[in-house]
């Protein structure tokens, strides 16, 4: 069922795609050290195809969240090139909505600032939030909004982007373990929906095996793809499958020996 | 922990049509539950609880400050030139009414306090959206727009009448060099306290530039803004008082400033105090009908009112 495949053949083969990376590295400067640099993504290459899941996995300090910026365009890349069709969406571990905006006017300005015209825009964001099974939040404050529904309105206003790769930083990772598991699945349904790519970071890895076509993971320090797997478990998925744990086992002993092999200098 | 989720699983397994989250009414139901559990419902106070809440404690200040006043003036405390009975200041506020005068010194006033504030309105805005966006400009002026707050703004009378005359402009350069650092000031610091969070899901989203100063930026930063306007009033209406008092010419009519200072001429103690009570009521008075519902609507609206 787990299958590693070798990054450099998707490299060589895959003439569309969603996101391109390429040969990427991002130093910043060391602490403490004058005109020292800390590397903190080393030569990560990684294609993710149209309409592909893709999971980043990596324990802390691998740059998972840098990479992620680094491809939602926040910040540039010290070596290496990264090609997006068109400017990815981002959703962040906290929904991000603006509070002094109603759930729909937060989609409505993600319209607005996309070029979509004005009487189109009370539409579409109604559409979204029936997307994300939310009709009746249009008009609802932030913090009104439960955890969950904020993240789903968080989900809608990416979605309100109209962009073909959507990127994820561990967004559903402060959230209660019963919400979490409604959203993955709300997740996979308006992936499949849409057909979007998304390039989902996570440091759960039952998370990562539920939700991904393919789970990469990251070393630390500095960050480097360290393995590839290939899920084949077919959609959907619950997080109690056999299936699903069995590969989970597997991916954490491989992580645990990453994160190991840091205590041992 | 690996083997009781095999259980559960296989027992699932058993019936596999049915349930789970591949039926897509079970999760809208379960997505439903959730959300009506987590939801906060927010109300309002009726407006009985309100006046008692807020109406009655300060009624209650006011009247116990007069009976208080009424009997220092029985135990005579002070000869009534230096301290008039409440009474006797009643009288002065009722013969101003009746004269027709008492309208006609507030709204002196009241015209220039505003339409001053407007202006430093107009020019704090930009100047403080310039000096929290740009490091060049924050460098170059942020200090001295700091320390301008410090600054009594009655130290502008003299230079301002030297300059432009006894006349409204020289009232309006006073203003704005009280008025125009406090709303610059309140704006930045609005800006400085934006999560960079909301910043980076604007950038996000493709507001950069102006786009971001409008939709992002100024909406984000108006609770400090609002703040800084509050003050920025304040700051309009007392360099206002000082410029009134300090220069008074018959061109410049009688607004509260000049009406305190006539007060003093005359040594009519009466007068002094109808001329202060009036001064604070304007500046209570505009607080109360502006500021404060302005900047408890944006609270409310972004849930950070809370409500005991």
């Amino acid at each position: 069922m787990a299958t590693t495949i070798a990054t450099a053949a998707a490299d060589a083969t895959a003439v569309t795609h969603a996101a391109r990376i390429g040969h990427v590295s991002k130093s910043f400067p060391a602490p403490g050290v004058p005109g020292g640099r800390q590397l903190v993504l080393d030569d990560i290459t990684l294609d993710v195809a149209p309409g592909e899941f893709v999971t980043l996995l990596g324990a802390s300090g691998c740059g998972k969240s840098t990479l992620l910026n680094l491809v939602a365009g926040l910040d540039r890349p010290s070596a290496g090139s990264i090609d997006t069709d068109g400017r990815p969406a981002l959703m962040f571990q906290e929904h991000a909505l603006f509070p002094w905006l109603t759930a729909g006017k937060n989609i409505e300005l993600a319209l607005k600032l996309r070029g979509v015209a004005k009487p189109e825009r009370r539409h579409e964001a109604q559409r979204l939030l029936e997307l994300v099974r939310l009709q009746g939040a249009y008009g609802k404050r932030v913090h009104e909004l439960s955890g969950g529904m904020r993240q789903r309105v968080a989900l809608a206003r990416a979605l309100a982007q109209d962009s073909r790769l959507l990127l994820m930083d561990e967004p559903f990772a402060a959230l209660d373990a019963i919400t979490r598991d409604v959203l993955h699945d709300e997740l996979t349904r308006v992936w499949r929906e849409t057909g979007l790519s998304v390039l989902f970071v996570t440091h759960n890895v039952r998370e990562a095996v539920k939700l991904a076509q393919r789970v990469v993971l990251l070393s630390s320090r500095p960050g480097r793809i360290a393995r590839e797997w290939t899920v084949g478990i077919p959609q959907p998925r619950r997080i109690e499958d056999a299936a699903v744990a069995e590969l989970s086992v597997g991916i954490t002993e491989e992580l645990r020996g990453e994160i190991r092999r840091h205590g041992q200098h | 922990m690996a083997s009781t989720d095999t259980g559960v699983h296989i027992k699932k397994h058993s019936s596999p049509a049915a349930g789970g989250p591949q039926d897509p009414h079970d999760l809208a139901g379960l997505e439903a539950g959730l959300d009506a559990l987590d939801s906060v419902e927010v109300g309002r106070t009726p407006l009985r609880e309100t006046l008692i809440r807020k109406v009655l404690p300060p009624v209650t200040a006011v009247a116990l400050v007069l009976v208080g006043w009424q009997l220092l003036v029985w135990a005579e405390v002070a000869p009534a030139y230096k301290l008039p009975s409440p009474f006797t200041v009643w009288d002065e506020v009722t013969a101003a009414w009746r004269q027709g005068t008492l309208l006609d010194y507030i709204w002196t006033s009241v015209s220039r306090g505003l339409l001053g504030f407007l202006l430093a309105l107009a020019i704090g805005t930009p100047l403080g959206l310039l000096v929290a966006r740009v490091r060049f400009v924050r460098a170059a002026i942020g200090p001295i727009l700091s320390g301008l707050q410090s600054l009594p703004s009655v130290a502008w009378v003299p230079p301002a009448v030297i300059w432009l005359g006894l006349d409204d402009s020289m009232m309006f350069a006073v203003i704005l060099l009280g008025a125009v650092p406090s709303i610059a000031n309140g704006l930045v610091a609005g800006i400085d306290q934006i999560p960079p969070l909301f910043l980076r899901a604007g950038r996000t989203l493709g507001a950069t530039g102006l786009r971001e100063a409008r939709y992002i930026v100024m909406p984000a930063a108006l609770p400090g803004y609002l703040a800084g306007l509050k003050q920025g009033w304040a700051f309009s209406w007392r360099s206002l008082m000082a410029a009134e008092i300090i220069a008074s010419s018959p061109d410049l009519g009688v607004g509260l400033g000049q009406l305190l200072e006539n007060g003093r001429n005359n040594a009519s103690m009466s007068q002094v105090f109808l001329a202060i009570f009036l001064i604070l009521l304007v500046g209570i008075a505009i607080d109360l009908l502006i500021f404060s519902p302005l900047e408890r609507q944006v609270l409310r609206s972004r849930g950070l009112l809370v409500t005991r």
